[in-house]
């Protein structure tokens, strides 16, 4: 039988894989993106599982707002590459060194 | 018997969509495949009885942020291959990480195993209402209890439009543009003259 166990590991490893992604393309800002969205739907299907498990939708209404700032971060974040590809010409972050952080 | 087998289909998929999204060559193939891990996600949720998060999830990132990254993506002109020259170097580090971090997963679901911390029950103030369908009662709970959550929620998003406008906007030089306020306040004394040039000569303009 399906229990809340299977729902957290299926979303503990969905975060885990969009964390190494972030590690392992350290110079595709698109990818890196990406795997923000991944992790980001692994919280999402975590809320969802618990709201599911405790009977109280308090979870859903959270993950929508979850999806809110999803998708204002992808927005604004693919604005950035944007502006920035058209000013460098490539999109690789070990070159982001303009502010000298 | 259906459920479980449902279960372990929109599961195994939407890990192995997970791992392509981040190990595909091609970054439009890593949109596609973020798409089919959303898609899944969506199933799972439909499992547990929330079909408004569900389709929210299809609507917002298929429909909308997914298409956005393929634009983006086919959009720029960029060498990807000279992108991944790093991977196998990071490879190490970024394993131990994730192999750390999952270890860490694993440790919590075996402590809850054990014996779960007990922090409080629900107190049924947001237990959906029976007989009322999940959009129903996300609806009920949205308007009422969290409604200036709601407003805020729009702001976000109405922040990070205006943002994303305002980063990509340029104003291009050289354009020669309709300025519609100098063409309504020019007036016809302005703009013409009368002239009686003598017989062979003609007019300065």
């Amino acid at each position: 039988m399906i229990g809340i166990e299977h729902y957290v590991a299926v979303s503990s490893i969905l975060f885990v894989l969009g964390v190494l992604g972030i590690f392992l393309n350290r110079k595709n800002v698109i990818v890196i993106l990406m795997a923000i969205e991944l992790i980001l739907l692994a919280v999402n299907i975590n809320f969802v599982a618990f709201s599911s498990f405790l009977h109280d939708l308090t979870g859903q209404i959270f993950a929508m707002f979850v999806l809110t700032v999803a998708a204002g971060e992808a927005a604004v974040g693919l604005a950035i590459l944007v502006i920035y590809f058209r000013g460098r010409g490539t999109i690789a972050v070990d070159d982001v060194n303009r502010m000298k952080g | 018997m259906i459920q479980v087998f449902a279960f372990y289909l929109f599961a195994t998929l939407v890990i192995a969509a997970g791992a392509f999204t981040l190990l595909a060559r091609n970054p439009v193939h890593s949109v596609l495949w973020l798409i089919v891990a959303f898609f899944n996600a969506a199933g799972l949720m439909v499992l547990l009885g929330a079909e408004f998060i569900a389709m929210l999830l299809v609507i917002v990132y298929v429909g909308a942020v997914a298409v956005l990254f393929l634009f983006v993506v086919m959009m720029l002109d960029i060498d990807f291959a000279e992108l991944r020259a790093g991977f196998i170097k990071n490879f190490p580090l970024g394993f131990a990480l994730a192999l750390v971090l999952l270890m860490e997963l694993v440790l919590g679901v075996g402590a809850y195993r054990t014996g779960a911390l007990q922090l409080g029950t629900p107190d049924g103030s947001a237990a959906p209402p029976a007989g009322a369908s999940n959009i129903e009662a996300i609806g009920a709970l949205l308007y009422s209890r969290y409604l200036f959550l709601f407003e805020a929620a729009g702001i976000v998003l109405l922040v990070a439009m205006i943002g994303a406008i305002v980063l990509t906007h340029r104003q291009r030089g050289g354009v020669r543009g309709q300025d519609v306020a100098k063409q309504v306040a020019r007036r016809p004394q302005d703009a013409t003259r009368n002239e009686k040039p003598e017989v062979g000569k003609g007019v300065s303009l």
